[in-house]
């Protein structure tokens, strides 16, 4: 069955998805969307140091996403300028310290558009593999400190002072976005991969009213927008990752229109009771 | 450190402490970027008691109450415990953002599960049962307040530890609050600690004030105003009966860099630049 290049990149996709919107929920509660845009763009340098080593693309942005997002967790806690500033001036640099570094290895021919806006026929089947047990384990570990971190989210003090070890649930939850980063690279490539978090959680919030719903409704979405993407993309040779975003987009614009909507009904229908 | 209560009505003194000490600090001192926030704070909160906590700003309360909560480490002495015992925070309304989705009953149930019919009741405890399935970006300041006690009061705490709870909270509104929290005291038989926001006017049922600016300048009881004519002309009756006055006793004044400066026994409140 995964012979069929449309079913394996299905696969990766809806599995991509099923992470990265509740995952992404997170980055729009805290406000950290440049944060996941910067430990993104840094996955270019992955790639070519994972090259330059031998041990693969994947595991190399594991490891330097990895590294780069916890590094930012230091320097945003010790900076003196605002958090915003400093992460505007990393993702660049790091988007850019890759491409430099990619330039000078001449003798390895790299696809860049695939790696920067994803390429659904570079999904091969060790891919799904990675996609599927990146996702189980990232899956597992959120379920298993969800309740802790949506705490520390709404108040760390608060959280701490039940007991929750508020510094723990911050550093496993960047870990998880180095992996999410690392699986939906070759899906939706790196200069997009910010919009599969944020774009599907903002559209599940006006439907929402606990974060655990608001995380499902972001992976439907997510998953309906993938689907949807990818379909386009096939059908009229688009690139993969800039579909699948449109297509999320016009879910969020639907999604805001409906909200709005049904808001301004039970308003009214609040006013006519009285 | 001076003891010493002055009072206009004779008849309160300082009463006795009521039970066990669950909660409290020795000689507790947090140091951040080279300057002691506190420093040598003794405290204790028995069952049964309300401790209230004022301070100009920047006087350290919220420190200190964040010290003894574990939420922020001491650099020097030791926060004591009661063995077993379980602490109730209710901080300052909480800055939900507007992108969180938050429901009250979710909110009750933030760190550790409950069932409905727990969540209902504690929300009862504080009369805003109704608000169960309300967003918490929806709730008026008074409001918000009862919520977060409440949701203290779902772990049965022996300790209630209040952060400034009637702040954001209009004067009516204030009354209420306070003799809610005099009336958990007695149904849960818990100690409290409250952090208050007004220099000299502290809840009517504190039965110890401690005046906090870097260290403990004073502690006392704090005087009755019901039966005083002018304060209740100034609260009005029913005001009077929730509020007290706390008269500071400072015995010493602060130098330039806030080193303690021995003298006679004052009853000045400028020597810490308090704002009224």
């Amino acid at each position: 069955m995964l012979d069929d290049f449309l079913v394996r990149a299905m696969v990766a996709g809806i599995g991509v998805a099923l992470v990265a919107c509740p995952l992404g929920c997170f980055i729009v509660w805290r406000r950290m969307a440049y944060f996941g845009d910067t430990t993104a763009h840094a996955a270019l340098l992955g790639v070519a140091l994972g090259i330059l080593t031998g041990v693969g693309p994947t595991a190399g942005v594991f490891v330097i996403t990895v590294v780069v997002a916890l590094l930012l967790v230091l320097f945003l806690r010790i900076a003196r300028v605002a958090g915003d500033t400093v992460l505007g001036i990393l993702s660049h640099a790091a988007l850019s310290i890759g491409l430099v570094v990619l330039a000078f290895m001449t003798w390895v021919r790299v696809d860049l558009v695939g790696y920067l806006f994803g390429d659904v026929l570079a999904v091969g089947r060790s891919d799904v593999y990675t996609v599927i047990g990146g996702a189980a384990v990232v899956l597992a570990v959120l379920a298993a400190i969800w309740r802790p971190l949506v705490a520390a989210t709404v108040d760390r003090d608060l959280a701490k002072a039940e007991g929750v070890n508020v510094a723990v649930m911050e550093v496993v939850y960047v870990l998880l976005i180095a992996v999410v980063v690392a699986i939906s690279m070759k899906i939706v490539g790196i200069l997009l991969i910010t919009s599969l978090l944020i774009i599907p959680a903002a559209a599940a919030r006006g439907f929402s009213r606990t974060p655990e719903r608001m995380a499902v409704l972001a992976a439907v979405i997510g998953v309906m927008a993938v689907a949807g993407g990818l379909g386009a993309s096939l059908r009229w040779d688009t690139p993969a990752g800039p579909s699948i975003v449109v297509a999320a987009f016009a879910l969020f614009l639907v999604s805001a229109a409906v909200a709005t909507a049904l808001a301004g009904a039970r308003h009214g229908n609040a006013l006519r009771g009285r | 450190m001076n003891e010493t209560v002055l009072s206009r009505d004779p008849a309160v003194q300082p009463q006795s402490p009521k039970g066990a000490p669950l909660l409290g600090c020795r000689d507790l001192g947090v140091l951040r970027d080279g300057r002691w926030l506190i420093r040598g704070v003794d405290l204790d909160v028995r069952r049964g008691e309300i401790v209230s906590i004022v301070g100009p700003n920047g006087g350290g309360k919220t420190t200190l109450i964040k010290s003894l909560l574990g939420i922020m480490r001491p650099s020097a002495g030791q926060v004591t415990r009661a063995a077993g015992i379980r602490t109730g925070y209710v901080p300052q309304r909480l800055a939900v953002d507007r992108t969180m989705p938050l429901s009250v009953d979710r909110l009750m149930t933030l760190v550790r599960r409950a069932s409905r019919a727990e969540i209902v009741a504690a929300l009862a405890q504080t009369g805003s049962d109704h608000l169960v399935d309300r967003a918490v970006q929806e709730l008026s300041g008074g409001e918000f307040q009862r919520v977060l006690i409440a949701r203290a009061l779902l772990n049965r705490p022996d300790v209630l530890v209040l952060d400034e709870p009637v702040q954001s909270v209009d004067f009516t509104g204030q009354v209420e609050l306070y003799r809610l929290i005099a009336s958990l005291r007695d149904r849960y038989d818990c100690g409290v600690l409250l952090v208050s926001h007004d220099l000299h006017v502290v809840m009517r049922e504190t039965d110890r004030v401690l005046c906090l600016a870097g260290h403990v300048c004073c502690t006392g009881a704090p005087g009755d105003v019901s039966r005083s004519p002018e304060y209740t002309r100034l609260f009005g009756p029913t005001a009077a009966e929730t509020l007290a006055i706390y008269q500071h006793a400072h015995d010493h004044a602060h130098g330039p860099a806030g080193e303690i400066v021995t003298g006679d026994a004052h009853n000045h409140f400028h020597h810490h630049g308090h704002e009224d």
